[in-house]
């Protein structure tokens, strides 16, 4: 398995850590509160603030820690070259991941037009955010398996 | 590799070993690129890019034609232009 790969399924990895502690986070203050809170659009503006930055940074951390780890027990160097084949690979994960992304957008407007709270717009946007993520990193994968 | 569905081969496998079997490795750090992306070239699964093309022939210092084989037959696109081309002959 080569270095873009183990790399994805960390990155996949950290997603999962990162959303499983954000739903944790969203349902404690649910219990906490009533059922209003979640059609607070300041809460779900401060959600989305928090969720953004601390999503990058543990990104980032276990990037690094997978780095370190991976060089201690494999010896292998981290690719420091990025080639047109990586930049070809990583443009169509990201038009993957932005039609999903596009796709989730107009679901959670279609939520808002047939009047639905406003909470089940934001939760559409986070979970096809999610998904988006997600379906980058596994194209990644295939992408690099099927060699092109 | 086969040939009934490439439409652009490539030599790079035989210049190689005719390079002092040059590894991919070696390959890779001259042209610039990763070793999976020369694995992926000469399994004809990734076309590069003319400035890649061009930096392979020239580290075996060879001419592109020597190191990349074009077959209209197999192309496509050749193949659809060619069926309407015959279609307008025709009318």
């Amino acid at each position: 398995m080569g270095h873009h790969e183990k790399q994805s399924i960390v990155s996949i990895i950290g997603s999962v850590l990162v959303i499983g502690l954000y739903s944790l986070y969203v349902y404690r203050n649910y219990i906490q509160a009533d059922m209003g809170l979640l059609n607070d659009f300041r809460f779900w503006g401060k959600s989305f603030l928090y969720l953004i930055p601390v999503a990058i940074v543990v990104q980032i951390v276990i990037q690094i820690l997978f780095a370190i780890a991976n060089r201690i027990i494999t010896q292998e160097d981290i690719p420091d070259i990025t080639d047109e084949r990586d930049k070809l690979i990583e443009l169509k994960c990201i038009r993957i991941s932005h039609w999903i992304f596009t796709l989730g957008f107009m679901l959670a407007m279609g939520a808002l037009a047939i009047g639905m709270k406003p909470y089940v717009m934001f939760l559409t946007l986070i979970c096809t955010g999610f998904v988006a993520s997600l379906a980058s990193e596994v194209a990644k994968i295939i992408y690099y398996r099927m060699g092109a | 590799m086969d040939n009934e569905k490439v439409f652009i081969s490539n030599n790079i496998r035989r210049l190689r070993f005719f390079a002092n079997e040059m590894t991919q490795q070696e390959l890779a750090d001259r042209t610039g690129v990763t070793r999976q992306t020369i694995v992926a070239i000469e399994n004809g699964k990734y076309f590069p890019s003319l400035e890649l093309a061009f930096r392979i022939a020239h580290t075996f210092k060879v001419q592109l034609s020597d190191v990349f084989t074009y077959f209209p037959e197999n192309d496509q696109v050749h193949i659809k232009f060619m069926a309407k081309q015959a279609k307008k002959e025709k009318t």
